[in-house]
């Protein structure tokens, strides 16, 4: 099933950045793959929930969670595992597009005339967004039997942490609230990073968003009724 | 290596599945776990395992308090829930191994190999999981319970679903395993509670009603057979 789902987001990938004349880099004329990098975040918005519902909904329909949580193991270890396996699957997801850095650096002119810093910026940013959608993805598949559910959620959870409060914050606009709200939202810190400059605040920023809904998860599966 | 259980009770929201039992279970001994359906004896099972909270009363496996202990007592149980749940796209040994492994055993593969021919799933070990019959997966259960060489057994229902030629089987098994583990199990059948237990504890409506070896039982209600028993304490 994974990799059906990683084919799926290699194959959307390969389409809209190649070949839909809309999104097409080629059209664009400029050797730069930023039109890659703002879109993969809304791919990653369905890819990410798509890897992560099974985690724990299935495992709770199924009754195959008894067999995790009988053998020594804390119920922190279970939910790392589960999370650093999405991780990997992510970074299956991720590794492949490499290919399209090769060909903007083929096709640039003169040749290999590509900002690499803020690709390899880029790249990072992405990883840590994946980190923190798959935290959001585990956090929603402990809170429901029903992956189909999880799935939904996950979503909608994942779009408005990269977007949500970014429109929230144009409520507020020329208010002390409008600063607070854009840097909660994970969109502000993304770009940040993609820049190509890893400031720590943006680190620490997405290493306590997972830290946050991992801890929700140990908090939904340690008080287990099921 | 004994279980010592005391004051246990379980409340779900308002309804108290298990309702302050205490016993014990001596190592060497196979206790039968009787009682209805809904009588509180696949919960109670499951607090044994540490998979779920106790209400209050306290359990203690091989002199260790299981809040206290866990980790540690978790390696020393060996559980087939009940309807035996497994992961169904998983081959038999790399399930098998996969369940090892949550144990650090060493030499894994051997191990693995071993337990496949003690359960006797040789002719299928090269199978899926989903493949199986539900016989031969009673017996992936059984395997998983056992791989660690557990001292203590947790068995919910291990015989249901099987042909008699299975249950046989199975049973021998069990009884092999009883001579020097803790086992409990839970059953329906009468004739196999005769067949392999030493000690019977009959629970009904969330307390123990009974708790005695079989003829003591039969003894005590002045009947030959221990379905009427059942009947009586239960009904």
């Amino acid at each position: 099933m994974a990799y059906i789902t990683i084919g799926i987001f290699l194959l959307a990938c390969a389409l809209l950045l190649w070949y839909f004349p809309d999104t097409s880099l080629l059209d664009y004329g400029y050797a730069e793959l930023n039109g890659f990098f703002s879109l993969v975040p809304f791919l990653f918005m369905f890819l990410i929930p798509a890897i992560t519902m099974r985690s724990f909904a299935e495992e709770r329909r199924e009754g195959t969670y008894v067999l995790l949580a009988t053998r020594p193991l804390s119920d922190l270890q279970i939910i790392l595992a589960k999370y650093l396996a999405c991780i990997v699957l992510l970074l299956f997801a991720l590794i492949p597009t490499l290919v399209y850095y090769y060909s903007i650096y083929q096709l640039g002119l003169p040749k290999g005339n590509v900002d690499s810093g803020a690709v390899i910026g880029s790249y990072l940013g992405l990883f840590l967004l994946g980190n923190a959608f798959t935290a959001i993805g585990i956090f929603t598949s402990s809170i429901t039997k029903n992956q189909v559910i999880a799935f939904a959620i996950a979503v909608f959870l994942c779009f408005f942490a990269f977007n949500g409060f970014d429109s929230l914050s144009k409520l507020f606009e020329l208010n002390y609230l409008e600063t607070v709200l854009i840097n909660l939202g994970i969109n502000e810190h993304y770009q940040s990073i993609s820049r190509g400059v890893l400031d720590t605040r943006d680190l620490i920023y997405f290493i306590s968003f997972v830290l946050v809904f991992l801890g929700l998860t140990k908090f939904v599966i340690g008080g287990r009724k099921w | 290596m004994s279980i010592k259980v005391k004051d246990l009770s379980k409340h779900f929201s308002s309804q108290k599945a298990v309702d302050s039992i205490s016993f014990e279970a001596k190592p060497g001994r196979i206790l039968g776990f009787l009682g209805p359906n809904g009588a509180g004896k696949s919960t109670t099972m499951k607090m044994l395992t540490g998979y779920l909270a106790a209400t209050s009363g306290s359990i203690e496996i091989c002199n260790k308090d299981i809040l206290t202990d866990g980790l540690a007592i978790k390696k020393q149980i060996g559980y087939l829930p009940e309807n035996t749940p497994l992961y169904t796209d998983m081959y038999i040994r790399e399930f098998l191994s996969f369940v090892g492994e949550t144990y650090q055993i060493e030499n894994l593969t051997h191990r693995v190999e071993d337990v496949i021919k003690q359960v006797g799933l040789t002719p299928e070990q090269h199978k899926k999981i989903s493949m199986l019959s539900k016989g031969y997966k009673q017996r992936v259960g059984l395997a998983q319970a056992i791989i660690h060489n557990p001292q203590v057994l947790i068995l919910d229902e291990p015989t249901s679903g099987l042909d008699p030629n299975q249950l046989a089987d199975i049973r021998t098994l069990i009884k092999n395993l009883g001579q020097d583990k803790t086992v409990i199990l839970s059953t329906h059948i009468m004739q196999e509670v005769e067949a392999i237990c030493d000690e019977v504890i009959i629970i009904n409506k969330g307390k123990i009603v009974a708790n005695a070896t079989i003829d003591e039982l039969k003894a005590q209600n002045k009947t030959n057979s221990l379905e009427e028993v059942f009947r009586k304490l239960t009904n």
